[in-house]
């Protein structure tokens, strides 16, 4: 940390932030209002898929730049999960230079424009911004800062193409296109590596594609990423389950030398309770993936989804969120959201709460299901619902949930989405034998390394840490390129040392067929 | 995209297609099935694997017209490509040398049973095989079945071909003569309610291959998901084959239905545009 600092004072030092920072007073920026994203008309679009964040203006996104600081100890750094030097493009957007900014956001982050639209900088740079933490006051808005350049790089069709060392010849695979495997592949095509991505779904993206619906991330920014990727030279194979299509083994055996495992956390949990398999109940996975990957919403495509008029959905993470407004813009009447403790305890953004209330999503807070039940063809069509009340905190230290007895209600449903957790992908890991596995599923790894307990894998994102984030899974995938690039040149070096010993053309033969 | 290379009609609504797959010829074992997606705007749909060909790289399904997206399928010819194709998905069967097997198909459930009766059949196992269909053009690869059984007993609703009757007729003629160690039995849902319902009543241990829906085929969504002895199970991850006195199938008939109003509506359209079937 104490070598960033360094770093980071250094930078600042730089003549052209001196000046930058000279041109207002600090009294006079700490004195500027926090501007709001501008956000489509929530009654418009409730009924349409358009991007509910619109994105700062070119004159928007200086003013929210001047308010930021440029701080001795830039607090913010410290609340990013990957380090991004936040001052330093937050004043290149003060003087204008947005294509510069967008290089340096890169630096540490492989993909801003994704990222300035789902990270929940409320509890990570933001939280931890000199104004939240010293003046009470609302913070530089950071993420949508990142955004604005993110999206004017994009849009000014300069996309500066990272540099590629030349050409190493040494084969590496990503499994798993999410965020994880993207940037793996990403930072290893710069270091020169031959990098194929493999993925099981027809598409390259993770839950980037199947999972967050398009009115907070629109596939296109998604496959902007993935085009460049694919402009560097990294190779994409669909339809391809390690495991199943072909074992890591196998792809050894084609001249794989090492791996990095970005298989997500792809597995829905159910409550199971009573009539949970009616005909009209969903896990959120499927129902997302039905309308995202599928695009079962449009009639041109053959996919077929129950949208219902009364839809529950059981969970407060961003989970539930997207498929509760997803709901909501199918066309429900009643889009509700059924989670056992208060608002002030969803795991969800802030963000997407105050987007879903704004579009008209109930919230039944401090309910929880208990059984459904169904019409004579199997339809669900009610649901039992029993009220709860905050006890004593639990480990988490959230205040655990407790039934009210005798306080059961039934709610007419007929469609009913359980979003209560995912659990890591066991394909996998069950294909590896000598791979260890913690008691949840998880892949156990190295933390500094991501290396796991076979040295040629090494894993990361929500495979080794259960349900996260998108940043954290990027820079898992940053750091298992770094580990991997190193571990590989240490094993090409031992092999140089064994081979200068080496007398005889024999001795070199003899090796070869060991 | 995978190319087609061969195709066969066994009756007008019946198809085999052979389709370039290297790596899943490969892999694949007898009871692993594909999910395959006709367009980019297609359903992704699970077939079974009902053969391989290593050498040149292909496998083999055989696919019975019932919706939009068998249908897209079957309309395309050889030389055309498959949009996706992927798998082998599911779990192997697991072979083992039983004794008398009594195996029985229903429909188009006679193309996923010919490569575990083929397997039974090669681990040792004396195979018995009941085929059966609503009318004599229904029954389909009579002739595959008989290379792997010692005996194929063909039973039709309408006595058109073999016996006239329900497949449990045949089978529990076969169960009164001699001693059955292991039934299998795939086709539709209500005639493997019914097998199992037989079977039970003798104490024979029992399989059925189950045709859920599914989208992803990786354990991803629980669409696939059914209840077995009380819990529930992913059919693609799972499955596909279950003990058949555990399955609870009426909960698998409602699910299968749960499209049903949107599946005949995707038909009509597909119909008024295409006016070709
Ligand atoms: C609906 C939803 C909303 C979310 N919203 C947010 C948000 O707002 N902000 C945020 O930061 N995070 C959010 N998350 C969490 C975030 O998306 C994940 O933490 C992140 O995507 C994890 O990335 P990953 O690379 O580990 O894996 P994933 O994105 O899960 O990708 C894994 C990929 O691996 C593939 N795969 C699996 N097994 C195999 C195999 N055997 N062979 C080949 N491929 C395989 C899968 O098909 C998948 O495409 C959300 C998640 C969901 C589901
Ligand atoms: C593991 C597995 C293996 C299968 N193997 C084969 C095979 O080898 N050959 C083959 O022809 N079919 C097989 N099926 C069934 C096949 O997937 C369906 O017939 C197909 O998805 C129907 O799609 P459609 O759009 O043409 O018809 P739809 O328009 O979707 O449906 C038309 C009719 O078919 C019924 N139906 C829908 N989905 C299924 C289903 N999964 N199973 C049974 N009925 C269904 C509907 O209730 C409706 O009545 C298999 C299914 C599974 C899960
Ligand atoms: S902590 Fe806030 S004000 Fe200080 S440098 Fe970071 S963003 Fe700017
Ligand atoms: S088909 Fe999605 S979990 Fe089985």
């Amino acid at each position: 940390m104490d070598r960033i600092l360094e770093y980071l004072k250094k930078e600042r030092e730089q003549e052209w932030r001196v000046e930058i920072r000279s041109k207002i007073k600090t009294k006079d920026r700490t004195s500027m209002e926090r501007l709001d994203m501008p956000e489509e008309d929530p009654d418009v679009r409730n009924k349409s898929y358009v991007e509910v964040n619109k994105g700062l203006l070119v004159e928007q996104a200086i003013y929210e730049a001047q308010r930021c600081i440029d701080c001795v100890k830039p607090t913010c750094v410290e609340g990013c999960p990957v380090g991004i030097n936040i001052p330093k493009f937050i004043k290149k957007i003060e003087t204008g230079e947005f294509l510069e900014s967008a290089k340096i956001l890169k630096e540490t982050n492989a993909l801003p424009a994704v990222c300035g639209r789902v990270c929940p900088q409320e509890v990570q740079c933001e939280m931890t911004c000199f104004y939240t933490q010293k003046l009470g006051k609302p913070p530089v808005a950071i993420g949508n800062l990142e955004r604005f350049v993110a999206d004017y790089e994009r849009n000014s069709g300069q996309i500066s193409i990272p540099e590629i060392s030349s050409r190493n010849g040494i084969k590496v695979a990503a499994i798993g296109s999410g965020p994880s495997g993207l940037s793996f592949a990403g930072d290893m095509i710069k270091m020169g590596y031959d990098v194929t991505v493999f993925e099981a779904l027809h598409e390259i993206g993770g839950v980037l594609k199947y999972g967050i619906p398009e009115f907070r991330l629109p596939n296109d920014i998604v496959d902007v990423e993935i085009e460049i990727l694919h402009k560097m030279g990294v190779r994409f194979v669909t339809n391809f389950i390690v495991g199943k299509t072909a074992t890591i083994d196998d792809l050894k055996k084609e001249g794989y030398t090492a791996f990095f495992i970005g298989s997500g956390a792809g597995l829905p949990n159910f409550m199971n309770i009573p009539g949970e398999n009616y005909v009209g109940i969903y896990s959120s996975n499927e129902y997302l993936t039905r309308v995202n990957l599928m695009k079962a919403a449009d009639p041109e495509y053959d996919t077929p989804v129950i949208s219902g008029n009364n839809v529950a959905v059981i969970g407060g993470g961003n989970t539930a969120m997207d498929s509760v407004r997803t709901a909501k813009r199918l066309g429900a009447e009643r889009a509700m959201i059924i989670y056992r403790r208060s608002i002030e305890e969803m795991p969800a953004r802030d963000e997407e709460i105050k987007h879903a209330q704004e579009e008209g999503i109930e919230f039944l807070n401090l309910n929880s299901p208990i059984e459904y039940f169904a019409d004579e063809n199997g339809r669900v069509n009610k649901m039992k619902v029993q009220k709860m009340k905050l006890g004593e905190p639990d480990d988490s230290g959230r205040r655990r949930p407790v039934p009210i007895k005798g306080s059961e209600y039934f709610i007419d449903v007929d469609t009913v989405i359980v979003s209560v957790g995912v659990s890591p992908n066991p394909l996998i890991p069950k294909s590896i034998k000598e791979l260890d596995v913690s008691s949840w599923g998880t892949i156990k790894v190295n933390k500094d390394s991501l290396q796991s307990s076979v040295s040629d894998i090494f894993a990361g994102g929500d495979i080794v840490r259960g349900g996260a984030t998108v940043i954290l899974a990027m820079g898992d995938g940053r750091m298992a390129a770094a580990a991997m690039n190193k571990y590989i040149k240490e094993k090409v070096r031992n092999i140089i040392s064994l081979v200068k010993e080496f007398k005889t053309i024999g001795d070199i033969l003899d090796f070869a067929t060991k | 995209m995978n190319k087609i290379v061969d195709k066969e009609y066994f009756s007008d609504n019946v198809v085999k297609l052979v389709i370039e797959a290297p790596e899943i010829a490969k892999s694949r074992k007898a009871g692993h099935f594909i999910i395959l997606r006709v367009g980019t705007k297609g359903e992704r749909i699970p077939l079974t694997i009902v053969g391989s060909d290593t050498e040149n790289g292909t496998i083999t399904i055989i696919v019975q017209k019932m919706g939009v997206s068998s249908i897209k399928l079957v309309n395309l010819e050889v030389g055309d490509y498959i949009t996706d194709v992927v798998g082998p998905l599911g779990n192997a069967t697991h072979i083992e040398k039983a004794g008398t097997v009594l195996a029985s198909g229903g429909g188009v459930g006679v193309a996923p049973l010919l490569p575990i009766v083929e397997a039974f059949k090669n681990a040792g196992n004396k195979v018995i095989t009941v085929l059966a269909a609503r009318s004599k053009e229904l029954i389909i690869l009579e002739e595959q079945i008989r290379d792997f059984s010692d005996e194929v007993i063909i039973m039709t609703d309408d006595g058109s071909y073999g016996k006239k009757g329900l497949v449990t007729l045949g089978l529990e003629e076969v169960i009164n003569r001699e001693k059955i160690d292991l039934a299998v039995t795939v086709g539709p849902a209500i005639m493997m309610k019914f097998v199992g319902l037989l079977t039970k009543k003798y104490n024979i241990p029992t399989l059925a291959s189950l045709n859920t829906i599914m989208v992803d085929g990786t354990g991803m969504c629980g669409a696939c998901r059914v209840t077995v002895g009380g819990r529930t199970r992913f059919v693609c991850v799972d499955g596909p084959e279950f003990d058949a006195h555990q399955v609870d199938f009426d909960e698998m008939l409602s699910r299968l239905n749960a499209y049903k109003k949107q599946e005949e509506k995707a038909y009509e359209n597909y119909l008024s545009k295409y006016r070709k079937v």
